[in-house]
């Protein structure tokens, strides 16, 4: 074993033999993300770098520590990609990418992260480092602990290494804007999706509706014909386009960077100071109506995916989710971070508290990340 | 035939440490079974419960034919509040369960329990609800695969995973296996098509897993509820995600010289930024097989078939096809033909569809393996097949999903022959573990089962059964659920492990091992 790599080991055992919580952090990025922080920092960013890539299978193994931009680069010489289009926060790291969870614009069509998790190496709460999964695209064999691992915050144990499935980019891509409204938004990307355009990516947001085709060139071609001339679109151009997804994929759009602030009372104008309201992130089933929640809102995943700048009272958000189909997360702001995920139907709740228990029996890492109780 | 080096690990047993055939045991059996009915025949109407030996029969084994058992009796629920009652009374009286699709696994997985009741889910084969805006359908657990594809199909849906018995294997069945198909690489596993399961804990408590949302809040159990084997849950009701049918799709059959040239091929259509439909490689003695079965016309002089399948907008797949021969042309191709109409296309595929049956014409019995290595070493894997044929006495011919490295060579033997069976099973288990030196695993899309138990020593740490064994226990504390399968306990690694092999790690590297 490596020093890196020896010495998290080391530092768990320690932990695990005092009971003194443990905090496991990559770059830092996302620490804005989830509930509380508590416990000693315990650095993955030593553990770097790339175990293996082999372009012809389509896997690459790297170590959690490793910076995303250093991996997406990698790949990107051999045009292959991360397909989930996980957000680049600045210091974001594979490991982090993993346990956050968190995918991009293109989530709808190809896949969350735990789709493209093959194996990790875990480094449990008894300082022993286990593998599950592996290198290969079909693997039955044993629970599949890996893919568990994906948006768990770290709450089973530390990411030392992982295997991801990495797909070829696209031939060709194209980026189209329409007026209109979200529900009509929602609407046409639901059709399009059933009608087999290949839809990579989509956004609506304040009356304006952004879609990127992605496929084999001529297909490509001849969608975005067809979809322009029956919708009156416009054509972004190439360098536009990418500027657009980057910056939604990596949260630095306008509706993230500058999120709007409650009206002071005697003050007018929008550059009124104080607190912004809480970003909602609410996941529903991406056919479902436009929610009842007054607020700012940036609409992905063809509807599957609504972030919302909301004050209304986090059990009324709640309720609308879960009336939807889905859930709510307060991502952003005001809300007490231990109410940041919505809570657990009571079979749910045992069974996490159960499987805590069996990687993590001292209940030493990432306390209250995911879960007060957690 | 029961295999006793393979059966599944014993259950607590009834009759104390006596012998399964004493007196005693066989009185203790009966009056376990009579309880156990008595209490049943309070929650299920009498028609739903099979105790005689000549209505369970049929329940003995699953797909993997060379193992059975006959269980304390198999119940037949028509609807979720049945199985719910049902489990709830299992749980009182500590009865195992044994839950059951279609009985088309390949891995012993639904073979009975000694002490417990089958499950049979075949009843609940309801389509529930398809919304063709959402793109959803939901069943109930015994809809089969193909079922859902043709109430899908006037919508221009489908249900992507199509293992080879998806005329008669059940959704449950797949999301109990995380079936594949030949698919797989461009659609995804069962995992990656299903979004939301419904079933009940061993207590008969309802849960949800996942959702029809993309996500769902805390951790995500539904990778591991599907694959499970039936151990974790019992699923009732299935959310599958449906795919837009591609309007076209078209087979390239490529010839190649050696199996060398052919593995090439395949790493050059991925290195090219190709995603095949389906990629699937047949060696010579397969071609031979199946050709005698099918006479598709298939070419006898190769050393291997490709079979390689774009599909999509009819734009896309003149695109791919052109892309795809220009790289199997590169890669020494000696002949090659593409489809030219679904006709033709179907003709290319009744071979390999047909692989299984034909293999079933050149031999009494054949065992069929499964496991995935990383594609690179596919040359290399069947040399070393074949001096296991040799080493072994028995023939063994080689299907391959080449393009997610999934292998499945049939073992051709003869199970009346007690050597033969015992030397087929020591083929079978040297496949696996090859598989795993070269950084591969021991079940690709069948599963554990009962059949793999012992590699899955190889394949993973004490530590990693232990927590696999410890996750079992989180959902399931009284080990209630398809008891013995999938995870083998520490003991029965220790004695397999005389001759242990972990990751590559020989005992003694230096000698030859063939």
């Amino acid at each position: 074993m490596d020093q890196p790599l020896q010495r998290l080991v080391d530092q768990v055992r320690a932990a695990q033999a005092s009971g003194s919580p443990l905090r496991i952090r990559g770059g830092g990025s996302k620490d804005f993300y989830g509930g509380s922080l508590q416990g000693t920092p315990l650095e993955i960013g030593p553990l770097r770098g790339i175990c293996s890539y082999e372009p012809t299978e389509m896997v690459i193994t790297v170590r959690a520590g490793t910076p995303l931009v250093e991996v997406e680069a990698a790949l990107a010489e051999k045009g292959q990609c991360l397909a989930f289009e996980p957000p680049r926060f600045a210091g974001a790291t594979v490991g982090g990418m993993v346990a956050a969870g968190l995918a991009g614009p293109a989530r709808a069509a190809v896949g969350g992260v735990r789709d493209f998790v093959l194996g990790v190496t875990l480094l449990d709460g008894r300082g022993e480092l286990l593998q599950f999964g592996g290198q290969v695209m079909k693997n039955v064999a044993g629970y599949d602990v890996s893919r568990v691992l994906a948006g768990s915050l770290g709450v089973l144990g530390v990411i030392a290494e992982v295997s991801l499935k990495v797909p070829p980019l696209a031939a060709a891509r194209q980026t189209l804007a329409f007026a209109l409204d979200q529900q009509a938004a929602i609407t046409l990307v639901q059709q399009w999706t059933t009608q087999a355009v290949p839809v990579r990516a989509s956004a609506w947001q304040r009356g304006h509706l952004h879609v990127r085709l992605e496929g084999a060139q001529a297909a490509v071609e001849s969608y975005a014909r067809r979809l322009a001339g029956s919708h009156g679109a416009t054509a972004l151009e190439p360098a536009a386009a990418d500027t657009f997804w980057t910056k939604l994929r990596d949260q630095k759009s306008t509706f993230f960077a500058a999120p709007p602030h409650r009206p002071v009372p005697g003050r007018s104008g929008t550059e009124a100071d104080g607190p912004a309201a809480t970003l909602w992130r609410l996941s529903v089933p991406p056919a479902h109506p436009p929610l009842a929640i007054e607020g700012d809102t940036l609409v992905e995943w063809g509807g599957g995916l609504r972030w919302i700048y909301s004050d209304a009272p986090a059990g009324r958000v709640r309720a609308i989710a879960a009336q939807a189909g889905g859930h709510a997360t307060a991502y952003r702001g005001a809300i007490e971070r231990g109410e940041a995920f919505a809570p657990l139907a009571p079979p749910l709740e045992r069974i996490h508290r159960t499987l805590k228990a069996v990687f993590d029996p001292a209940g030493i890492f990432n306390q209250g990340r995911l879960y007060p109780w957690l | 035939m029961a295999i006793v080096s393979s059966t599944a690990e014993p259950a607590p047993d009834a009759a104390g440490g006596e012998g399964a055939d004493s007196p005693r045991a066989a009185a203790a059996l009966i009056a376990r079974q009579s309880e156990v009915l008595a209490a049943l025949a309070r929650v299920l109407p009498a028609e739903a419960l099979l105790v005689r030996r000549e209505d369970t029969v049929a329940y003995e084994c699953d797909g993997l034919t060379a193992y059975r058992e006959a269980p304390l009796l198999v119940a037949l629920p028509q609807d979720a509040a049945q199985v719910a009652e049902l489990l709830q009374v299992c749980h009182a009286l500590q009865v195992p369960v044994v839950a059951r699709g279609a009985g088309t696994g390949l891995s012993g997985g639904a073979l009975p329990h000694r002490l417990g009741v089958t499950l049979s889910l075949a009843r609940l084969n309801r389509i529930l609800r398809i919304d063709p805006v959402a793109r959803v359908a939901v069943v109930q657990c015994g809809v089969r695969n193909l079922a859902i594809s043709e109430a899908a199909a006037p919508l221009g849906l489908y249900y992507a995973p199509d293992p080879s018995s998806q005329i008669a294997c059940t959704i449950g069945g797949n999301v109990a296996e995380n079936s594949g198909g030949v698919h797989c690489l461009k659609y995804g596993l069962t995992l990656h098509n299903v979004m939301r399961i419904e079933g009940y804990t061993a207590a008969g408590e309802p849960v949800v897993f996942g959702s029809e949302a993309l996500d769902a809040p805390g951790l995500d159990l539904v990778p591991l509820v599907v694959g499970s084997e039936g151990m974790l849950a019992v699923v009732t009701e299935v959310t599958v995600r449906l795919t837009p049918k591609p309007q076209l799709a078209r087979c390239i059959m490529a010839s190649f010289d050696s199996i060398e040239t052919a593995g090439d091929a395949v790493a050059n259509i991925i290195a090219a930024g190709i995603v095949p439909a389906g990629l699937e490689l047949m060696d010579r003695p397969m071609t031979a097989a199946v050709e005698n079965f099918v006479h598709a016309g298939y070419d006898l002089a190769a050393a291997a078939i490709l079979l390689c399948e774009s599909d999509g907008t009819v734009e896309e797949v003149e695109e791919e096809i052109g892309r795809m021969r220009a790289v199997l042309e590169r890669s020494g191709a000696t002949q090659m033909s593409v489809s030219r109409d679904e006709a033709q296309r179907l003709r290319f595929w009744s071979g390999r569809k047909n692989a299984f049956p034909a293999s079933g014409g050149m031999s009494p019995d054949y065992m069929c393996m499964d496991s995935t290595i990383p594609r690179r070493r596919l040359a290399e894997m069947l040399r070393a097949i074949e001096a296991m044929e040799h080493k072994y006495g028995l023939r063994c011919v080689n299907v391959f999903h080449a393009g997610d490295g999934n292998l499945h060579p049939l073992i051709l033997f003869d199970a009346n022959d007690p050597d033969q069976l015992h030397r087929c099973e020591r083929f079978g288990a040297d496949i696996l573990e090859t598989s795993v030196r070269m950084g591969g695993t021991i079940s690709g899309e069948h599963g554990v089962g009962v059949e793999k138990l012992n590699s899955m020593c190889v394949q993973f740490s004490p530590a990693e059964r232990e927590r696999m064994l410890d996750l079992k226990r989180a959902f399931d504390p009284a080990g209630l659920l398809n008891p013995g399968k999938a995870v083998p306990s520490l003991q029965r690694c220790a004695e397999y492990g005389k001759m242990h092999v972990h990751r590559g790690m020989l005992p003694f590297p230096e000698l030859p091992r063939f």
